[in-house]
């Protein structure tokens, strides 16, 4: 089988540019606090939905909606409506991550098939396995802490389909389980559905050089000509004890064409691109890319050569924890 | 799609020097009737700005010697350019070919920031919104421009096809096959 | 409302490990949660001392359970939270794979790093045999309010983080060694030097973080001497005070104390600031903008 090519539409147009581009799957999700990339001028109506829906069954591709934040108490009919609202709109699976939410949407919705996100932090086959039994979870996003070898080693204890990322931003931390950025801003990516917030960054020009601070904090200083990371707490320059620098991870992005491989022969499903916020001739270059690689697996030829750098943050490339000497 | 071995253009000289003599006033006018119909053609558009639909923002192309005022105002935008610097709540900054590239798509916003060919100050989350809507709206300003009529369509449509001629500069959103 | 004491998020060696326990079986706390949250390599060097302790404590009057990880990955880390499940003591899960070994029904307690951010997710939990619950750090004062009346129908018993350094993360890379130009299997147990995590700081020299291995903490210690009316009111049922190496089981009196009314708000901050120059505190989590802020530096 050919690996899925999983790639994220923040817009109806990406969405369009990513089909048409090949993607085999988009998700993505409304324009509301449901969904993990709840960025200004982002994401869906529930009309442009429906429609882009619509417009990817007609070109043979699936459409997956994110409703991958932890809904808030008091509000979670906000959530359960997004869930009902994607059924009605014709998506093929939900991807979710709050275990009340995978409940509710189980029992209220037993034919929408369900994803978990990484906002799960699903990490090991034994609670994969428990999230398959407790809540019929066809398939899991692996979060990105995973070696692939443990990925090779998940698959052979569960029969649930394994998505991978293999491009785009990079969380070091394990996903869902990160409040830095409400330490610093107020929101955050599980309640918020945003990291290190577009609202809360300041960029300063200073004698030539640029600061970039969130929150008040300073997160990059770069000087005149140097690429400038957008300022992402968890990549940013600090001190600690007498070293200053990258501490927590340098400003790279996830690259793991190479591996696709290596990641088929471990037995992943679906291969991820992330960027839901990334414009749609981003998505359309990306998802040629790896529809082009995938197909080149499939028909047992060489893997073209990488052309993605300028497109990443910072413009360096990492394959994260998929090589073990990573952590 | 910007390669390194692909630059983005420099806005050359003669255009700079006609900006900084034409009287601005009239071309402000003109370019606040093309935004609205740009707008009402697009209402998607300002509706994807959501809290950011007033927000002032200062587009400043650095390879000309002029500043555009854009207040998106609820969907009736209104357009100053300015020969001296200009306050808004956001401002954008970086050559013309590259602001215009990423009207049309050519160019990802994120990719052109972190090699910082265009440069956001002030309010991020604004810039974000302008830079998200235009990217959906899938606009084609010479497009648009063509189907101005009355007395503000020649301004726009000269400045455009002058623009056009002399630079390269991506005022047309290119076809697949040109893009990548 | 009572105090709980939760598990110690750093790396003491163990003789400290068990002083520090023999110590806290003396405080005015009701229940402490131990064993190894963080880091499946630091459990070796201690874990023949954890039944000694559990005794102590349950001998001094206490409710005891056991931690599970908070990130459970590897192969030895999934057999070790396997046989938590059948100790026969009750586990706290900070990880949901704890769920996948324990028996249906089976009480056990939730810890703070599990998400429970809504009723739905309370009420699965509760259906499942949970009796206690630590609320996540970051869930403001009014998410705090709409879970505590939902877990009264559940028989669902309702914890915030009451004091110390929060935390923020955990990932699959540690971090301490990583800024000793070390991986993770080859950490030589950096975090070891660092009682209380390692102080990061930005580049203009603002406290920001502290790392504690794979984990990441805030720099900031979290007090909620501002809160504990409203706490209590809203019917939370314990706060938990979280390990740190110096003066703990005084900083436990003198919560006790300020429950009790026999401190006045403010007055608990202003002990723990003066015998702790230096120390900065936050409660924005609970009642402000972001989670670094704190309500001492506002006009009361």
């Amino acid at each position: 089988m050919v690996m899925e090519i999983v790639c994220p539409a923040g817009t109806p147009a990406a969405l369009r540019a990513a089909v048409k581009a090949g993607a085999h799957t988009v998700y993505c999700g409304f324009n509301d606090e449901t969904n993990a990339r709840n960025f200004p001028g982002l994401n869906f109506s529930r009309s442009e939905m429906r429609d882009g829906v619509a417009f990817a069954h007609d070109h043979g591709a699936k459409v997956l909606v994110a409703i991958n934040t932890f809904p808030r108490a008091g509000d979670e009919v906000i959530w359960h409506h997004a869930i009902s609202d994607a059924d009605a709109c014709g998506a093929n699976a939900v991807i979710l991550a709050d275990p009340g939410l995978l409940d509710h949407a189980s029992r209220n919705h037993p034919r929408l098939r369900r994803h978990l996100s990484v906002q799960a932090a699903a990490a090991n086959a034994d609670i994969i396995n428990f999230y398959a039994k407790t809540f019929d979870v066809k398939r899991v996003v692996l979060p990105r802490v995973l070696s692939v070898p443990e990925i090779a080693a998940i698959n052979a204890e569960t029969t649930v389909e394994t998505e991978v990322f293999v491009f785009g931003g990079l969380c070091v931390m394990a996903e869902g389980r990160c409040s830095l950025s409400s330490y610093a801003t107020g929101l955050s990516p599980n309640m918020n559905g945003v990291c290190s917030p577009a609202s809360h960054v300041d960029y300063a020009e200073d004698q030539g050089a640029l600061d970039a601070r969130l929150g008040g904090y300073l997160i990059h200083r770069v000087e005149k000509g140097q690429p400038a990371p957008y300022p992402t707490l968890c990549k940013g320059c600090f001190s600690a004890g007498d070293k200053t620098g990258h501490l927590f991870e340098d400003p790279v992005s996830l690259n793991a064409e190479r591996l696709i491989p290596q990641l088929h022969k471990a037995g992943v499903t679906a291969l991820k691109i992330e960027g839901r916020q990334r414009s749609k001739s981003y998505v359309a270059q990306v998802v040629r890319n790896f529809r082009a690689a995938v197909d080149a697996l499939e028909a047992g030829r060489p893997l073209p050569e990488g052309m993605l750098a300028r497109l990443s943050e910072g413009q360096a490339m990492t394959t994260g924890a998929y090589k073990k000497t990573w952590r | 799609m910007s390669h390194p071995q692909n630059p983005i253009p420099h806005c050359p000289a003669a255009l700079a020097a006609m900006l900084r003599v034409v009287p601005l006033a009239p071309l402000s006018l003109s370019l606040t009737v093309f935004s609205r119909r740009i707008a009402q053609n697009n209402p998607g558009l300002v509706q994807r700005l959501g809290e950011y639909d007033r927000t002032g923002f200062v587009l400043d192309p650095t390879d000309l010697p002029i500043v555009m005022c854009l207040n998106p105002n609820g969907g009736l935008p209104k357009v100053t350019l300015c020969r001296q610097p200009s306050k808004g709540a956001a401002r954008i900054s970086g050559p013309l070919a590259a602001l215009l590239g990423l009207v049309h798509g050519a160019f990802d916003g994120d990719a052109l920031f972190f090699s910082r060919d265009l440069v956001v100050e002030g309010d991020t989350g604004a810039a974000l919104a302008l830079r998200n809507a235009i990217d959906d709206a899938e606009l084609n300003l010479a497009q648009e421009a063509t189907a101005l009529s009355g007395p503000f369509a020649r301004p726009v449509q000269q400045l455009i096809a002058f623009a056009e001629r002399q630079t390269g500069l991506c005022l047309n959103r290119p076809e697949d096959s040109v893009i990548w | 409302m009572d105090l709980t004491i939760g598990p110690n998020q750093f790396f003491w060696a163990a003789d400290r490990w068990s002083e520090f326990y023999d110590d806290l079986a003396q405080a005015p706390a009701n229940r402490v949660v131990i064993g190894e949250l963080v880091c499946s390599k630091r459990l070796p060097f201690y874990q023949d001392r954890i039944p000694e302790a559990v005794s102590r404590l349950l001998e001094a009057g206490k409710e005891v359970a056991l931690t599970s990880l908070a990130l459970v990955t590897l192969k030895r880390e999934r057999k070790l939270t396997t046989e938590l499940a059948e100790m026969g003591v009750t586990v706290e899960i900070n990880d949901l794979t704890v769920l996948a070994y324990l028996p249906e029904g089976c009480a056990f307690w939730v810890g703070p790093l599990v998400n429970v951010y809504n009723e739905g997710t309370l009420r699965w939990l509760a259906a499942r045999g949970a009796k206690r619950v630590c609320l996540p750090p970051e869930l403001p004062l009014e998410s705090v309010a709409t879970l505590v009346r939902a877990a009264e129908d559940l028989g669902v018993a309702i914890e915030v983080w009451g004091h110390g350094r929060l935390p923020l993360a955990i990932s699959g890379r540690c971090y301490h060694a990583r800024l000793h130009g070390r991986t993770k299997d080859n950490c030589q147990f950096a975090c070891e030097e660092d009682a209380d995590g390692l102080d990061v700081l930005t580049r203009d020299g603002k406290p920001f973080m502290a790392t504690n291995g794979v984990q990441t903490l805030s720099d900031s210690y979290a007090c909620t001497d501002y809160q504990i009316e409203t706490l209590r009111s809203a019917g939370v049922s314990a706060l938990r005070l979280s390990p740190h190496s110096n003066g703990f089981t005084r900083l436990c009196t003198l919560y006790r104390q300020r429950i009790d009314h026999n401190l006045a708000p403010g007055d608990l901050a202003h002990e723990i600031l003066s015998t702790n120059p230096g120390t900065r505190l936050s409660d924005g989590f609970l009642t402000g903008e972001f989670g670094a802020e704190w309500s001492g530096t506002k006009p009361q």
